[in-house]
Formats: structure tokens, sequence, C-alpha cells
């Protein structure tokens, strides 16, 4: 069967649209009758992906893959990349300025909860070029 | 499927797309020039009764005959009714009125409301998961059932006022006249179609406690004549405090609560925008979410006469000389059973596409390909409320892919030489009226 493809464009600067591309994934995976404790993972992901690429890499497009039994979500930016992995990786960890965390953003938890929400994580990164995360999540 | 108070009058709809455009869950189709519902979405929220040009949605409030089945007549008004008079400055003469009206008794809703409001404060949080949501609207309850089921045990699982108040009301009145509970009519007068709805199909009673519902702008009339005979020296008979009286608009519930870390919205858009960011996690703060989904709470529902923003004030007005509160529960096991929640409540999926999950991927991936090949200016000439609406609505065999009007133009293009004249003029690519400079290109 072909899985469902989802895209969505993520725009720069726009911390008040943050959460579009998941809420709109959220309505696709309410309508493949996915189970709501699946769609909350994966929109937690969704979104702090969101978040990380408006504050961090001047945006970037999200890319979501529905088959049976898996959920992919595939955050592509060309930001600035991550040069400590293990440190952006560790809680509480941050270098977002102080725009974003004025707006209670930037809390060094957005890698750590996709890490929590996601059954599996992976993220390509290449100083000066630009970040992919894929996350996939089992449909339970 | 469910029974809606709202329905459309053919002979009324001129077939326009106010309604599907206004619709927060795509509950609304133009067919046959008549708009029609798709009741398994319908939420009962009032928008379409508002916005509709031509006052052809109709929320049917019960007949006001409908109390003559019944011995022994109880009004129970929702604090929203109190809102609706110039100068009121007395619950009593409301009350009073409603005796003249016919009821032989009232009870009002804003008292039941006091009695919830000690059980929230009373009970404090025991591993259930924050926020705690309200239970107060039930078009909230019904958006939450089926596009935030994940949130269904943030709800407090507390009756509306409206049916505590039923099911006092009829113990009550069967201890004073010892009549058999069932001559006893007990009566809601409510601002809204959702109260309308769960009056009689209840989302988490057994069954209907509630023997009817009469529309405030039913009774608005009845009342201001009697009122005005009975101003001068109405029956003391009401029994509401502030507390309860205001939870008549939003932010009256969390203040009878008192609750310090909470947040009120009011308007079903701005409850969905919420919802969306509690289910994400982005509201972890808050310990109580009150929402309404009437503009301004209750006092904004679409069955009532005066405008939302006045109606607070005067709620307000009339609240400021009350007591603060005036009833209390007694936590005794009985209380509390009446109070709570007699069933779950469970995900309503009015959303999804096919019980089988591989057989809704195949629709979703054709609705996916379809939308792409439509125009995406989603003008509902097609009678869905976008583009998208429509893709479903085809997939699913709902609607047919020549009800767009773009789709038509395509086909007519090989046989016409101005296939632009099957086109509404905004949508015409060149104008029809003579242009007035030579560049004559409207889009």
């Amino acid at each position: 069967m072909d899985p469902i493809r989802l895209k969505y464009n993520v725009d720069a600067g726009d911390l008040s649209r943050a959460g579009e591309a998941s809420s709109k994934m959220k309505m696709s995976l309410r309508k493949l009758g996915i189970p709501p404790e699946t769609i909350r993972r994966a929109s937690i992901c969704m979104y702090e992906g969101e978040i990380n690429m408006v504050i961090h890499a001047n945006g970037g497009t999200a890319t979501v893959v529905v088959t049976m039994d898996e959920i992919t979500i595939r955050l592509a930016d060309s930001g600035p990349g991550i040069p400590d992995l293990e440190k952006a990786m560790s809680a509480g960890w941050t270098t977002a300025g102080d725009t974003a965390r004025g707006l209670g953003f930037g809390a060094g938890m957005g890698l750590p909860n996709m890490k929590r929400y996601s059954d599996e994580m992976h993220i390509d990164t290449t100083v000066g070029v630009g970040t992919t995360v894929t996350m996939k999540i089992k449909v339970s | 499927m469910k029974k809606h108070s709202v329905s459309m009058q053919a002979q009324k709809c001129r077939g326009c797309t106010a309604c599907i455009k206004t619709c927060p869950t795509d509950a609304i189709r133009v067919r046959g020039r008549k708009a029609t519902l798709l009741p398994d979405r319908c939420i009962d929220c009032g928008k379409c009764v508002r916005i509709c040009p031509h006052n052809a949605i109709h929320p049917a409030g019960d007949p006001l005959e409908k109390m003559d089945q019944f011995r022994y007549k109880v009004a129970l008004p929702e604090p929203a009714l109190f809102g609706q008079f110039h100068n009121l400055d007395d619950p009593n003469i409301v009350i009073g009125a409603l005796l003249k009206m016919g009821f032989d008794d009232v009870f009002e809703v804003a008292a039941a409301a006091e009695l919830l409001s000690d059980l929230a404060r009373r009970d404090l949080p025991s591993g259930r998961p924050l926020p705690r949501i309200t239970s107060a609207c039930p078009t909230v309850l019904r958006i939450i059932r089926m596009r935030f089921p994940r949130l269904i045990p943030h709800i407090e699982p507390v009756v509306l006022p409206m049916e505590l108040a039923a099911e006092l009301a009829r113990e009550e009145a069967a201890k004073k006249t010892g009549l058999p509970p069932q001559e006893i009519g007990v009566f809601a007068i409510v601002p809204c179609p959702a109260k309308i709805t769960t009056a009689h199909a209840p989302m988490a009673m057994e069954k209907p406690v509630i023997d009817g519902a009469f529309a405030i702008n039913d009774v608005y009339l009845r009342l201001l004549g009697p009122m005005k005979e009975i101003a001068e020296a109405p029956p003391q008979l009401s029994r509401t405090g502030a507390l309860g009286l205001t939870w008549g608009y939003c932010g009256g519930e969390s203040a009878a609560r008192l609750e310090r870390n909470y947040v009120a919205v009011d308007g079903i858009d701005n409850v969905i925008r919420m919802l969306e960011e509690i289910e994400d996690g982005r509201l972890p703060d808050a310990d109580f979410v009150e929402l309404t989904a009437c503009v301004q709470g209750c006092v904004g529902g679409c069955l009532n006469v005066e405008n939302p923003y006045a109606a607070k004030m005067r709620l307000a007005h009339l609240a400021a000389k009350l007591p603060p509160k005036r009833n209390t529960l007694a936590f005794s096991p009985a209380a509390r059973r009446k109070a709570t929640f007699q069933q779950t409540l469970d995900y309503i999926p009015a959303f999804r596409l096919d019980t089988d999950r591989g057989a809704a991927m195949e629709k979703l991936f054709k609705i996916d390909q379809l939308a792409e090949s439509l125009p995406g200016l989603d003008c509902s000439s097609c009678g869905a409320p976008s583009c998208r609406a429509l893709a479903e609505d085809v997939v699913l065999g709902r609607a047919s892919l020549d009800d767009c009007i773009f789709k038509v133009r395509e086909r007519m293009r090989s046989v016409s030489e101005d296939p632009d004249s099957y086109l509404p003029a905004p949508f015409r690519r060149k104008n029809s009226t003579p242009p007035a400079e030579e560049e004559g290109e409207s889009l």
C-alpha cells in the first residue's frame, strides 16, 4: 500500500505560527484513525521540531510519512548545524537567544522531548550546512 | 446518530455559503441549493445560527406547551436568563414571573452551580492529570470527544449544573407534593442549542434527567409583563449567591472555584486553539481551564435576547447585591454521586475516514491527490467549505468532482470559445465588463 506523505513548510522567524504543522498533521492522523496516544506523541515531536527550526535554523521543511505501522517525521533545515550533539541532547542545555527565552521557549527540552516521545530518533547534522532530524513513532 | 436541536429550514435557505464557511467542524454542505447538516460532526456551537443572513437555521427548543403534560412543573433557569433584563436588581422578580407564567416552582441552575463549585474547591486533585478542564459547556465536551480524545481524562467528571439542578428539583418537588417523580416536569431555560441537545441526549448521564429545555428567547417576552406586575413585591424565593450567578459568563466558574492558576477562554475557535496547545503540552502551568464555546460565556449563547457584553455587565451588577454564596454541598456519598458522571465519556471518531486503517490510508491518499488537482481557492461554490473538504466528499461518495466549477471549466475548454463564461465573475481571468485601461487582466 502507498504510504501517506504530508509536507509542511515551517517559516522562519514566526514563533506565533509554529505549531501549525503539528496541528495539520494531527488532523490527518485523526482521519486515518490512528490511536489518540500515538497522535499525541507524534504531535509533540513535530511541535518541538517546529520550534527548533524557527528559533535556530531559519525555518525548514517537515515531511511526514505514514505507513500502516509507523509514522516517520523528517525535519530538514539548512541552519547552522549542531556542533556538539551530545550536549544538545542533554536536558536543559540551550543556545536559544534572549528573545526566544523571553517567550518561554528555549528551556533546553526540545531535543530531549523529541527523543522521549519518539521510538527512534536520528540526527544528521553538519555545522554550517544544516540539520535533519528523523523520528519514528510506532503506531500502537 | 445523534439528534441535534439545530435544523435548517429549507424554504428560507437560499443556498449561500455563509454557514459552511463558519462551521468549526466542517459539518455543513450545500446540496441542491440548500444547506444540510452532517449530524455526526455537529457540536451544537450555534455559529451557523448566528451567521445565517436568511434566518434559516433554527435551534429548536421544546414548545412551551410541553409543560402541560405534567401535574407539577419546575423551572430551571440558567444564570444567563438573569442577564437579559434592563435595570433588574433582584433575581426574585424573574422567579416570580416564571411562577406567573405557569411554573409551580423554580430551582435556579446557579444554586446547583454553587454546589458544584463547593465540590471543586474541596476535592483537591487526586492523581488526575492537570490542567483539569471544565465540564460545564456541552459543546466543549463534544469537541474534546471528537478532536482531542487524549484530553478526556482531564475533564472534570461532574455533571452540568442544569443536570444537578434537575435532580435536586425533582426530589424536592416529590417531597413537597407527594407526587410520583414522573408527574413532575423539570424544564431548563437555556441560552444555547447545545444545552437543548444535552437535555434530551445527556452525555454523562445514563438517561435524561430533564423533561424539556426552553430557549431563553422563547420565554423572554412572556416574562416581561409579569415582571412589571410583581416588581414591587416579588416572592422571596431566590436561593442563589453571587458565585453561582456569575457562572453565566466566562471566568465565573473559575472565580467560584477560587482558582488561581487558570485560563478562561471563550469563543469556539479560541477554545479549539487552546485545546490544541494543551494537547501538545504547551500550557504546563495551568491547574484549571475554563472553556466556553460562546463569546463571553453562556451570556453569549445564540438563544439569548441581549448582547453578551451587556448581559455580562448586568449579571455582575446583580451578583454584587447578593451574598457570595448561599448553597453548601453536603459531602455525603449520595450528594457526591448526584454531582458526578454516571458514565465515562468516550472518543467519538467523527473525522475518521474508515474503521479499517488500511482503507482509511487509501482514502486519504486519494483525497490528497484530488485536493492537489483542485484550485485551492476554497470558494465553496461546490457546496463544501474548502477544496480539501470537496476532495474528501468525492472520495467518500458524498459529492462529485463536477461540483467544482473550475473542473467543469477545464472540460468546457475543449468545446467552448470562452471557458471563462462558465465561471462566476470573481474567478474569471478577464473582466467581462470593458476594461478601464488596456491592461484588463483582473487576476
